[in-house]
């Protein structure tokens, strides 16, 4: 497709690596051969490889092989519960899997390295061809070639010299007709002269070129914000009953708190706060499609900065809310029960709303209660504490007499306890979740063989631990002017990312550069005009570069314009209207 | 009757009619088949009588057939064949598109939104954008000797979500509350509509490279190339088919590139992170890697051809299955199927 230019100052088309399909025969000839010579030819050698069509495609391949993976086993970063689990059902299988990173697939050594090795290619194909797209950009379209008739897109037609003109003064008409005619249809124009005869070649469509670069430079832009912006990112959770608040700090407020490589967190961290007012949610009700399905979730805040007045605002889900550059997020919710906890001598030992997590629609709620402190047992020994609990928020009991709850909100609220004595394993400084009891090393004293009932409590009422321990008091919040009994807990995420701006903004420049790279044509025509006895030769011609599928259209439009323009009213040659299928019914 | 219970009836009334379309496309490919045979022969008497070469045609023939398939895909719609059984397929795929536009609608108006935020609703709303892509088409190629391929698929994808995928009607859960559910689900429906004729396409453009493979081979000689598809005879050459295939790969491809694009920006404000390798982003990154792996086939040396249009089979196989199992079987943030 491409010929050979004399003139400095042509550029034949985009660079293209040396396996793509317009490449000419000599690029291809420089494609593998076995390399007998030095190092550096060697590294040159391999370098064409990386940078060549086949292994582009060849990763991109792989990578959407090695991607699949992790859809099908759970993956630490996303689901680390089902990860447990996974280990729990296949202990035999876990350590092979666990070394072939399939738990951690998008960070694993072998995804990495393709997509690294692609972005190296990558890198290796854009650099060249922009630089070579440069300087396309600012050169003269290519020489007319000699024999336009060999081309597929071809027409001509022959035309007479109007009296008192000679031919070479028509041929010279002819092509000026024809260079305002491209030039009006944007192509960048150039006129030659070979031997008597004159043309204008011209080329339009570098725009395809530039969006193929924007395209490919901008994946390269998505994956540095990506990388780079991670490390400027922080994620924490934090768990906010109603009536309490949260801080935003390191040591007062998270649950848990993951900050990039570059986070400052004693400095980057600015201590607005956040008070949980109230939390609302709507359940659809029983005979209703869809009941007990929960939704419309607002999380009614008071949100303050350091020395400003408190502003009331609302965290609902998919809209987040902004402070200090941070979003946000409502991410559950569930209740937290107020227990109260009293040993035999009537001193309160432990008062807190205790969050219970949630397991589906109907709400039924595990948590955990830890008293270190403060009962001692009827022979004046100290001891530890463990309760393990249900929370039913409308309790119902199955056939088998299990508990259950039948709907998410609190028609019937009750809560159940296991109880256990000894020694909670937290006085050697071991961190352990507030939300599980290792009961190792402890004694059950209520529920499951124990010999004594679980404990059950409906809001306000109170009962005996076993052993003449102490009591235990589920509180009725309405006693203390609050609308439900029981109170209500969100768990919040608090992002900050900036790079995610960046990823944004590359990946539109991705979207506009692939637009254009696939949808504007790119095309050279020429028009050349052969004097010769008394007639003038016009000849149309036009080259796709690249997926062109309107590129006869636009030669047959050109040569009919053209005639038009010069004034001949026959059509040119190759430029009849195509042919009517037969009827054949 | 409820407004849902019409929806439910309408669709299966598109049904019937898309089955209808389907057996007159079929009878159609079927007479072209008797047509090309016929050609075939009276080819075949005349090369007898001037006592030239015997059954085998030439490779001018061969061009010659080609040259004839191609202007004829690129007829104006008056100008086409007046082929009758696939006139009646035409006008059988309308009828059913309006019935199912009237079942689409209808849904939505039962659920008060959207009807495409369920595996049934987005089976429903997505197989109806295939129709629509396919007859926009016919408007500007002549298409309809797709027309049996493409009306069987949705009948079986349509009926088959009927059956395995329907739910009544239930309000949305707060994640999909969204103006995102709007525009993402829909495009990535619409990308899936281009991509499922790049698919069909791509199929029709293997059988074809196949059997002008033994035309090619049989030139000549005294043997008449054998194929069981003798209508592939009057279709456009694979290459021709390869390069509408790519049409509509890349107007997919872009859609596809948007729907990734959309799908992040509502996980940030769903989830507050952009992408997370849940389940349903790892598959819709998969299918954007095939096609872009697809389309770099295309413009590479020994990829072009049939390779490349194995890669435009896989692609739509990697959505269908998306759709499918991974929607209903796989776990992630993304369980919307409504099949509990
Ligand atoms: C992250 C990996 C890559 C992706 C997702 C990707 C995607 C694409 C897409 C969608 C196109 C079509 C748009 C167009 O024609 O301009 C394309 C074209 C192209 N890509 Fe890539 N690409 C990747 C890597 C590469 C690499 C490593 C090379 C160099 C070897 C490369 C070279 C090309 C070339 C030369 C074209 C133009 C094809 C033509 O002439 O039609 N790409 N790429």
């Amino acid at each position: 497709m491409s010929r050979p230019s004399s003139d400095n100052d042509t550029v034949d088309g985009p660079l293209r690596p040396s396996d793509h399909l317009e490449t000419t025969a000599d690029g291809a000839a420089s494609a593998p051969v076995a390399p007998k010579l030095g190092f550096v030819e060697w590294l040159r050698w391999g370098w064409r490889q990386l940078t060549s069509m086949r292994t582009a495609l060849v990763l991109l391949l792989l990578l959407a092989i090695a991607a699949i993976p992790g859809s099908l086993v759970p993956q630490r970063s996303a689901d680390p519960n089902g990860v447990s689990q996974w280990r729990a059902t296949n202990p035999d299988l876990y350590p092979v899997f666990d070394a072939l990173q399939l738990f951690d697939v998008y960070t694993s050594v072998w995804f990495s390295s393709i997509y690294i090795l692609l972005f190296i290619s990558l890198i290796g194909c854009v650099l060249p061809r922009t630089k070579h797209h440069w300087k396309a950009l600012r050169a003269r379209p290519p020489r007319t070639p000699a024999r336009l008739s060999r081309l597929d897109d071809h027409a001509e037609r022959t035309v007479a010299v109007p009296d008192g003109e000679d031919a070479a003064g028509h041929a010279a008409h002819a092509i000026d007709l024809a260079e305002a005619q491209l030039k009006s249809l944007r192509y960048r124009v150039e006129r030659y002269e070979v031997g008597g005869a004159v043309s204008v070649s011209a080329e339009r469509g570098y725009v395809r070129e530039t969006g193929n670069l924007v395209f490919h430079g901008a994946l390269i832009g998505v994956l540095l914000s990506v990388g780079i912006g991670g490390g400027f990112t922080y994620t924490g959770q934090t768990v906010i009953t109603e009536g309490d608040g949260f801080v935003n700090s390191l040591g007062l407020g998270y649950t848990s708190f993951n900050p990039g490589r570059f986070v400052d967190t004693e400095n980057d961290l600015v201590p607005y706060s956040i008070t949980l007012d109230e939390f609302d949610v709507t359940y659809l009700e029983p005979g209703t499609q869809g009941a007990g399905q929960s939704g419309d979730f607002a999380a009614h805040v008071s949100t303050r900065f350091p020395g400003e007045d408190a502003q009331s605002d609302v965290i609902r889900v998919n809209h987040p809310i902004t402070m200090a550059g941070d979003r946000i997020y409502l991410m559950g919710n569930g209740y937290a029960p107020t227990i109260t906890i009293r040993n035999a001598d009537g001193d309160v030992v432990f008062n807190e709303s205790v969050p219970f997590l949630p397991d589906g629609a109907t709400m039924t709620s595990q948590g955990v209660v830890k008293v270190p402190d403060g009962i001692t047992t009827t022979d004046g020994e100290s001891e530890q504490l463990g309760l393990a609990g249900f929370f039913y928020p409308t309790a119902a009991t199955l056939e088998s007499g299990a508990l259950t709850s039948a709907y998410g909100d609190l028609a019937n609220p009750l809560l159940t306890f296991w109880v256990y004595a000894g020694d909670l394993g937290i006085d050697d400084g071991t961190p352990r979740s507030v939300y599980a009891l290792d009961p190792t090393g402890m004694e059950q004293i209520a529920g499951n063989d124990s010999g004594v009932d679980s404990l059950e409590l409906a809001p306000g009422e109170t009962v005996d631990l076993p052993d003449g321990l102490g009591t235990i008091t589920f509180e009725d919040e309405t006693a203390n002017g609050a609308a439900e009994s029981v109170k209500r807990y969100v768990s919040l995420s608090i992002h900050n990312d900036s790079g995610a701006t960046w990823v944004l903004v590359f990946a539109i420049l991705a979207l506009l550069g692939l637009f254009a790279a696939l949808f504007v044509p790119r095309r050279r025509m020429w028009v050349k005009a052969t004097p010769g006895d008394g007639t003038v030769l016009i000849e149309y011609a036009g080259l796709a570069r690249g997926e062109d599928p309107a590129i006869a259209i636009a030669v047959d439009a050109l040569a009919r314009d053209h005639g038009a323009a010069l004034g001949e009213l026959e059509p040119a040659s190759d430029a009849a209207p195509r042919q009517a299928t037969p009827n054949v019914d | 009757m409820s407004l849902d219970d019409l929806s439910v009836l309408l669709l299966w009334t598109a049904i019937a009619i898309y089955t209808l379309a389907f057996l007159a496309f079929s009878v159609d490919l079927a007479r072209r088949s008797e047509l090309a045979i016929a050609a075939q022969d009276a080819k075949t008497r005349e090369h007898a009588k001037t006592l030239v070469a015997s059954g085998g045609q030439t490779i001018a023939d061969i061009r010659s057939e080609e040259a004839a398939a191609k202007a004829a895909l690129e007829a104006r719609p008056s100008q086409r064949a007046r082929f009758l059984f696939a006139r009646l397929g035409t006008v059988l795929t309308v009828l059913g598109f309006l019935f199912h536009l009237g079942a689409d609608v209808t849904r939505g108006i039962a659920a008060g939104r959207v009807p495409w935020s369920n595996n049934y609703e987005f089976a429903l709303t997505g197989t109806m954008l295939v129709i629509a892509v396919f007859l926009g088409v016919l408007f500007k190629y002549d298409l309809r000797f797709l027309g049996a391929f493409v009306t069987g698929l949705i009948v079986v994808l349509l009926g088959g979500a009927a059956l395995a995928y329907y739910v009544e009607v239930v309000p949305l859960s707060d994640p999909l509350k969204s103006i995102w559910l709007v525009i993402h689900v829909f495009v990535a429906s619409l990308a899936s509509a281009f991509l499922a004729l790049a698919f069909a396409l791509s199929i029709v453009q293997l059988l074809q490279s196949r059997r002008e493979r033994l035309a090619i081979a049989a030139a000549g000689t005294d043997a008449a190339p054998r194929t069981r598809l003798p209508f592939l005879r009057t279709l456009p050459s694979a290459e021709v088919l390869e390069g509408l295939a790519y049409r509509f790969a890349i107007i997919g491809f872009i859609l596809w590139t948007f729907t990734l694009i959309a799908g992040a920006i509502w996980a940030n404000d769903a989830w507050g992170r952009y992408w997370g390798f849940d389940t349903k982003e790892v598959w819709t990154f998969v299918i954007w890697v095939l096609y872009a792996g697809y389309i770099h086939a295309r413009a590479t040396r020994g990829w072009r051809g049939t390779r490349s249009a194995w890669l435009s089979i896989v692609g739509f196989t990697a959505v269908l299955f998306n759709f499918t199992i991974v929607n209903q079987f796989f776990k992630g943030l993304h369980s919307y199927s409504g099949l509990g």
